[in-house]
């Protein structure tokens, strides 16, 4: 029994330590440990073969390599590709260097972002929207003229908002290794880079909906839904159906008693757990279609999550994650991945919700 | 008489046809190599040389050979890196088009010292016209048995490709370059994995520089030794130098490392001096990404020493004081040079060439141009110079590929020896924008 | 909505065609997308630039979708992803050139053809692009001309090209 257990290697993240398999990122073993110290991830995506290293913002310092070799590495490194080794060190939340670095992400994604959020589809459930918030600034020295693109059709189902995008390469995996036939791409080069067709064609596959759900910004929406709502009015219901094509497990996405979107499930790094085919996402839109589960675990990503409002993960201080960091291997109920937030009592969120709206210090 | 490794025969008349290079000593040291080396004697020789990769990053090329992943029925392969595109380095082009058979020589060796059986030679795709002086040169090479099937009656096979780029600086790089090979675009790799372990078609790779490869043929010629007693310290044998900008004579120079920079400069043997009737100001010592120094750094290290054309001379004091060998790109400024106009055309330079994978890269260099344009056409703010700084700091070590931080070093370094001429533009827009202006102020120049 | 590219358009010579077979021979089993950059060049030389017809032809080629070819096609400044005039004058804009009074010359080009980097003159004789460091910057100022390299520039010698070019 005991043998055929892999041999577990131990990481400290942020003075957390944690046991994981051999192999496992550095990215992966923190979000182990929780929320709270899981860096930011705006191109990693788990399903996704090949995806991460390139928005670096996932960046970490790794203080100490391993127990054999406990030199710190030079420069910081992207936690979503760099395996752990035993012994490693690794500073995230608690390295001034890291959050630094971050800042400059949050600066350069948002160079040529629109900043619509106001009338953008992704808005309350958007990484871009996330990440800013937690290691942006609240205001811009870029001055220059933003980049901008006419958004475009790919086919009926699905809209493309260039201007949006920040070039995570998800969707073109997606197209990869879901779809039989990619028809989208990375065209162009440095920050003249897009995505698109070149030639007008339309996403036309079976599977090709899920780029939507990949994508962390509002650059990919889905046609059927765009304008109809903001995602705080809807209510998230899991349900499945019987399809010929696709698990057929999805949440339907209510206002009211319509439905107005289907989209894959998440799981709490808004990470899609079963991709579904285009009939479920598009065609079906009639509780009638659907069987009913219940509510849905609401996506950590979500504005509709009390989650990002809760007082212990609101954005603290530098100073004070530190403490908290060092704080909770003792004081375990400080750990909240754990809490499925659907079972909070609505009374709850309006206790701590004013919180959220403390100025930093 | 400065001994001569790649160049001593290139001015023969027909040098690039394979009966006049084999007359000159040509393709000795591949009889000499298959027929009486094992692969690792060579590695062995190349290691004791001590040459160090000649493409910029100056690492070891013997240990780069000896961290080949050996694994049994999969194919290991050789990529020649020549792609040349630095700014200010033409050293492989000059090489490539006037000896060849020289760098097929140190392909043949190579590949056999590493067990490839299939190299590449991967040629910037604008230097159509050498590719065709290479095929010519391969097939020359293979009518006469160096090449294709049971070399020299060894048993050894080895094919040469030589592949085209297609106009991306990027694919210098090289995991980006091993992308380009597979036909796909170039954008780099992250690594871990290393080439050396997962490279070309996922198999084990090496990649080395024209110059490196051509160096094989006189180490096998002469012995590892006899290379290490050329040059100065960790600085072994003798290196090409792309030399442009405002001297007499500019050209490509093969040096014994260790040559004074100021002899390198003013002797008639090589740069000849300073355009006539004008004064050094700065230089660029290793092609455009290396920190730019002015002339009294240049010349001289920070406790008095001459600074000597070597890795270790030149990296002296840091980046506070010093700069990098790097790929040999030699760029002379004298003192009608606006160094923000450079700083900016540099900038743009790798703004137009950034792969766009990752963001620091792909946003940060298009604003650090957009800003040094907006000082250098006289709408500079007083905050732009510490913007800059900022900024080239949050790209430098931040992403997939060092061509990041070659973005940020020009500028980086810029700002540190010539911040004074940054702020002129800033608080004089109208006199720095009349054609031909200069920073007149109080500055080194020599 | 699909615009389909007429499939047939564009192929290559007999001669090119075996070219271009003996090029993707060059690569392992399998590994026939390497042809892709060499490939794409061949279609240039033939075409003047790479047309999606061509594309989609070498997209056919080497059993690759056609996306693949846009993408890298999109990623080399070399290929021509619009028609071009007879002859391409690349210029190179690049620091050490500048050094070597390459934007003076370059103004002097501009006006003696009377277009603007990227246009075409009227008669569709000459584009002109602006690249990067050509690899012969001792010899600057540089431009190319499809594989042919020009250098020590000055106003006179590019006058001297421009009619040679012309006749
Ligand atoms: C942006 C960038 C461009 C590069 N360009 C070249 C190049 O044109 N030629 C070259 O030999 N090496 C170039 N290199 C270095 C290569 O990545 C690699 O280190 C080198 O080819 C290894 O060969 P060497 O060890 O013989 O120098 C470049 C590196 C970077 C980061
Ligand atoms: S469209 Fe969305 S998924 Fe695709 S690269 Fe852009 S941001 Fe990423
Ligand atoms: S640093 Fe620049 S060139 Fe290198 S991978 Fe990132 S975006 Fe591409
Ligand atoms: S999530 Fe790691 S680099 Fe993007
Ligand atoms: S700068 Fe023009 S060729 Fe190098």
């Amino acid at each position: 029994m005991e043998d055929v257990k892999p041999q577990l290697v131990k990481v400290t993240i942020d003075g957390i330590e944690v046991e994981v398999e051999p192999g496992t990122t550095i990215l992966q073993a923190a979000r182990k440990i929780g929320p709270a110290v899981a860096p930011p991830a705006m191109c990693y995506y788990q399903p996704l073969k090949g995806s991460g290293g390139k928005c670096r913002a996932c960046l970490v310092r790794v203080a100490a390599g391993s127990a054999k070799d406990p030199r710190p590495m030079p420069k910081l490194v992207a936690s979503c590709l760099t395996a752990v080794q035993d012994g490693m060190v690794v500073e995230n939340e608690t390295n001034p260097q890291v959050i630094d670095a971050r800042n400059g992400i949050v600066e350069f994604l948002l160079l040529n972002h629109p900043l619509d959020c106001p009338v953008c589809d992704q808005a309350g459930e958007c990484d871009l929207q996330n990440f800013a918030f937690d290691h942006g600034k609240v205001t811009t020295r870029y001055e220059e003229d933003r980049r901008t693109f006419e958004k475009q059709d790919i086919g009926p189902y699905i809209q493309l908002h260039m201007t949006r995008c920040i070039l995570c390469y998800r969707c073109v995996f997606t197209a990869d290794q879901i779809t039989n036939k990619r028809v989208h791409g990375v065209l162009g080069r440095g920050d003249a880079s897009e995505i698109g067709t070149y030639i007008e064609k339309a996403i036309d596959n079976d599977f090709s909906g899920n780029v939507i759900d990949v994508c962390p910004v509002g650059a990919l929406t889905d046609k059927t839904y765009r304008f109809k709502n903001r995602v705080w009015f809807t209510k998230p219901v899991d349900a499945h159906r019987d399809c010929p094509t696709c698990s057929g497990k999805v949440t339907l996405w209510y206002r009211g008693e319509d439905v107005i979107r289907v989209t894959a499930r998440k799981n709490e790094w808004n990470e899609v757990e079963e991709f579904i085919c285009n009939t479920c996402r598009f065609d079906k839109k009639k509780t009638s279609d659907w069987t009913i589960e219940g509510p849905t675990k609401v996506s950590r990503s979500s504005v509709i999550s009390a989650n990002k409002y809760r007082a212990d993960t609101i954005k603290p201080s530098f100073g004070q994650r530190l403490a908290a960091a060092e704080y909770k291997p003792i004081h375990d109920e400080r750990d909240t991945s754990q809490l499925d937030i659907q079972q909070l009592p609505p009374e709850r969120f309006a206790k701590v919700l004013p919180s959220a709206m403390e100025p930093e210090p | 008489m400065a001994i001569k490794i790649l160049t001593e025969h290139i001015n023969v008349p027909g040098i690039e046809s394979f009966d006049v290079y084999r007359k000159q000593g040509g393709y000795t040291a591949v009889e000499k190599a298959i027929k009486t080396m094992t692969p690792d004697a060579i590695v062995e020789e190349v290691k004791k040389a001590g040459v160090r990769g000649r493409g910029g990053a100056g690492f070891p090329m013997g240990m780069k050979w000896s961290f080949l992943a050996k694994p049994e029925g999969v194919p290991r392969y050789l990529v020649c890196n020549a792609d040349e595109s630095e700014p200010g380095t033409f050293k492989d082009h000059y090489l490539m088009k006037n000896i060849p058979h020289l760098l097929i020589e140190g392909m043949i060796i190579s590949s056999f010292a590493l067990g490839a059986n299939k190299s590449f030679i991967y040629v910037r795709g604008e230097l159509m016209y050498v590719i065709h002086i290479l095929e010519k040169a391969i097939a020359e090479a293979k009518a006469k048995g160096f090449l294709g099937k049971n070399i020299l009656g060894s048993g050894y096979d080895l094919e040469l490709v030589v592949q085209p780029g297609g106009g991306a600086y990027i694919c210098g790089e090289e995991t980006a370059l091993l992308e380009s090979l597979e036909g796909k675009r170039g954008n780099p790799r992250n690594k871990p994995p290393f080439p050396a372990v997962k490279g070309l078609y996922q198999s084990p790779t090496v990649v080395n520089n024209v110059e490196s490869i051509a160096t094989t043929a006189w180490i096998v010629n002469n012995g590892g030794d006899a290379y290490a007693a050329v040059g100065i310290g960790r600085s072994t044998g003798t290196k090409l130098i792309s030399a442009s900008g405002h001297i007499n004579k500019p050209g490509v120079y093969e040096i014994e490392l260790g040559v004074p920079v100021e002899d390198f400069i003013y002797a008639d043997e090589w740069c000849g001096g300073i355009r006539t009737g004008h004064k050094f100001k700065a230089l660029v010592a290793g092609g455009s990404s290396v920190p730019i120094l002015p002339a009294n750094l240049a010349l001289t290290l920070a406790n008095g020493e001459k600074r000597l054309m070597s890795y270790e001379s030149l990296s002296d004091g840091g980046f506070a004081t010093g700069t990098m060998l790097g790929s040999g790109g030699f760029i002379v400024f004298d003192e009608t040079s606006c160094i923000v106009r450079n700083t900016w055309n540099f900038s743009r330079f790798y703004h137009h060439e950034s792969c766009g994978q990752c963001s620091p890269c792909r946003e940060g260099t298009g604003w650090m141009e957009k800003v040094l344009h907006r000082i250098e056409y006289g709408h500079g703010h007083q905050q732009d110079i510490d913007l800059l700084v900022d900024v080239s700091k949050k790209i430098e070590g931040n992403t997939i590929c060092p061509l990041g931080d070659a973005a940020a070093w020009p500028v980086a370094s810029a700002i540190r020896h010539f911040r004074d001429e940054f702020q002129w533009h800033i608080d004089h827009p109208s006199e720095a924008t009349q054609p031909g202006a200069v920073y007149k102020g109080e500055m080194a120049l020599v | 909505m699909t615009t389909e590219t007429n499939n047939s358009a564009v192929e290559f010579t007999p001669d090119r065609l075996e070219k271009a077979n003996e090029i993707i021979a060059r690569y392992p089993e399998g590994k026939q997308k390497s042809a892709l950059l060499p490939l794409l060049h061949l279609l240039q030389e033939q075409e003047g630039w790479t047309s999606p017809e061509g594309m989609d032809y070498v997209a056919r080629m080497l059993d690759i979708q056609p996306i693949e070819v846009y993408e890298v096609a999109t990623f080399y400044t070399m290929y021509h992803i619009n028609p071009v005039g007879k002859h391409v004058i690349e210029y190179c804009r690049t620091g050490p050139c500048c050094l070597m009074g390459g934007e003076e010359v370059y103004s002097h080009l501009k006006q003696r053809l009377g277009i603007e980097t990227g246009q075409t003159t009227v008669d569709g004789q000459f584009t002109l692009k602006e690249v990067e460091c050509l690899a012969a910057c001792g010899m600057g100022p540089v431009f190319q001309v499809r594989e042919k390299y020009y250098m020590h520039l000055t106003n006179e010698r590019v006058d001297e090209i421009i009619d040679e070019l012309s006749k």
